[in-house]
């Protein structure tokens, strides 16, 4: 599975690293470092829709600290 | 928009550019068409308004044509001469003027070491004999009423490497590309726009064109920091609609040169401390001079790429396929394409000068756009645009990783005094240890293809610098990976 986070000013602005430090806990305290690979994309082209996340080039938009951790569970945690 | 630009040089190169722009946008730069460019802005039946007649004027425009399309009129090099604008001036050389009384003295002639002033027998004044003068400017110094002076054309003074030279047969401006450092002074000097810089606008076009809105690659602009201090006197223009005004020209996203400026910081504190001796390598003019005026020089300058070719590396790496475009008022950073690994993470260059002929080829309003925000690099990086940023921010580099290496900065604001720098060090003179070398005044905010120089650009930049989320060179890299990997 691999996940990007967007990182373009938008998504910065809003704290998309600390999205993606959040997700990357996520995956090794559940022991799927070996499944999930990170990466970083820079403009997924939603900006104006809050933090954008791409998980198999499903978009997900509008990801913020408050729902990072159902977005782990919902599009990561369950698929794997 | 008003006073956009400096000068109506500016005004009068921009037009052409857009013309090239608009057909190359829309797939109609054929040879044919591009012919018919001169006499769409010198239409028949319009007066002269530069030159004699405007036969002149279009042959001018022709050969502007030709080096917006990226050819070449008088060299393969990206500063060139066009020849038949360049006729206006006068010889160089020292000459005696109108205030010469004939005067009883002849201080001029006791000045002179070469015997080169002999007297009018009508009017008794001074008459240089040009076969023996050699142009000390003894006479002008030594005259009572300061009658003589000493003429250099405004090209040849601004070339400090001592590259343009004036052919003595046909009186035209002439450059030595064994010394010429394509700093584009000239070009920004000449008030007859004479000298210009090859464009690459078409090979950007057609990667815009060519990438189907971005669907079969991105096309990313990089844009330098200098961008901050191009449009803020502009009434109801933001950097940030000129970020949104960038997507409507074809580029996927504008991307900061500054965050490029951070990593080269970081790395740039590590290589002195291990060198102990080092020149930086951000600006290509720069880089230049040194390989040409001083090749004993070379091996001190830092290996780290520039900026520009830094975040280009880190776009490569993440999007694989991208194209990158860097945007910025630097003429030097064309040949920057030639130096080593750079043309594998920077596709093409554009000027300032030439993002705007593609706002205005596409017709785009900035003011009345929305705003995308432009927010990656930090202050440090950001101030990379003035004189004295770079040096700023290894400094900051050190502090951030708990070094207490002491960085001695010699910074250089300007060619001139990069050459003292540069004639010291090559003679083990130099107390510091580190150069930061800037060939335009004040930095890349008085590059030669900026829209303007005006006196509260730097003012604009730390502005620019204190908007800036990430405080830290750390915070602003650590989002990036990889970027210390050769």
């Amino acid at each position: 599975m691999k996940v990007l986070v967007c990182i373009g000013s938008s998504c910065h602005k809003k704290g998309s690293y600390r999205v993606q430090e959040r997700l990357k806990e996520l995956v090794e305290e559940h022991g799927l470092s070996n499944e999930v690979t990170f990466g970083s994309a820079f403009c997924l082209g939603h900006c104006r829709d809050g933090i954008t996340v791409s998980i198999d080039d499903e978009i997900i938009t509008g990801v913020g600290m408050g729902n990072v951790d159902q977005v782990f569970e919902q599009f990561i945690l369950n698929q794997e | 928009m008003n006073n956009l630009f400096e000068t109506d040089v500016q005004a009068i190169k921009n037009d052409v550019l857009a013309h090239v722009a608009k057909l190359a946008y829309d797939n109609e730069l054929t040879p044919a068409n591009a012919m018919k460019i001169p006499e769409e802005i010198i239409p028949d039946g319009a007066k002269p308004t530069m030159r004699c007649c405007i036969y002149k004027e279009r042959a001018i425009s022709a050969q502007r044509v030709q080096v917006a399309m990226g050819g070449n009129v008088s060299s393969t090099a990206v500063v060139q001469v066009l020849p038949i604008a360049c006729d206006e001036c006068p010889a160089d050389g020292m000459k005696v003027t109108e205030t010469c009384r004939g005067c009883l003295a002849h201080r001029c002639l006791n000045a002179c070491p070469k015997d080169a002033i002999t007297f009018d027998e009508k009017d008794r004044r001074a008459v240089i004999d040009k076969t023996k003068c050699i142009e000390c400017g003894r006479c002008a110094a030594a005259c009572s009423y300061n009658a003589i002076v000493k003429h250099t054309r405004p090209c040849v003074r601004a070339c400090v490497p001592g590259a343009l030279k004036i052919d003595m047969e046909t009186q035209k401006a002439v450059i030595d590309e064994s010394k010429c450092i394509s700093c584009g002074h000239c070009v920004y000097q000449c008030p007859f726009g004479a000298i210009v810089d090859k464009s690459y606008i078409t090979d950007v076009i057609r990667m815009i064109n060519e990438s189907e809105n971005n669907t079969k690659y991105h096309v990313y602009a990089i844009i330098a920091p200098a961008i901050a201090a191009q449009y803020d006197h502009v009434k109801g223009v933001t950097l940030e609609k000129v970020v949104t005004g960038i997507t409507k020209l074809g580029f996927h996203t504008a991307v900061e040169a500054a965050w490029g400026a951070d990593m080269v910081a970081y790395l740039e504190s590590k290589e002195l401390m291990e060198k102990g001796f080092l020149t930086s390598s951000c600006c290509p003019a720069f880089v230049n001079y040194i390989h040409k005026s001083f090749p004993k020089m070379v091996q001190h300058i830092s290996h780290n790429l520039s900026p520009m070719a830094q975040i280009g590396k880190s776009l490569k790496k993440m999007d694989p396929g991208c194209k990158t475009v860097f945007v910025g008022p630097c003429i030097a950073k064309k040949t920057e394409l030639d130096r080593g690994k750079v043309s594998e993470y920077i596709d093409s260059v554009i000027t300032f000068e030439e993002l705007q002929a593609l706002f205005a080829a596409k017709e785009v309003d900035l003011a009345s756009l929305e705003e995308t925000p432009l927010d990656n690099a930090s202050y440090y990086g950001r101030i990379f645009a003035r004189t004295g940023g770079v040096s700023e921010a290894v400094g900051q580099a050190y502090k951030e990783r708990g070094d207490d290496f002491k960085p001695n900065p010699a910074v250089c604001n300007g060619i001139a005094e990069c050459k003292t720098a540069l004639m010291k060090a090559n003679i083990g003179k130099l107390p510091n240890n580190f150069i930061e070398g800037m060939c335009c005044e004040n930095g890349c905010i008085g590059g030669p293809a900026c829209l303007n120089h005006l006196p509260k650009d730097a003012a604009e930049i730390t502005k620019y610098g204190k908007t800036a989320v990430e405080q830290t060179i750390m915070g602003a890299i650590s989002v990036l990976e990889g970027y210390e990997e050769e």
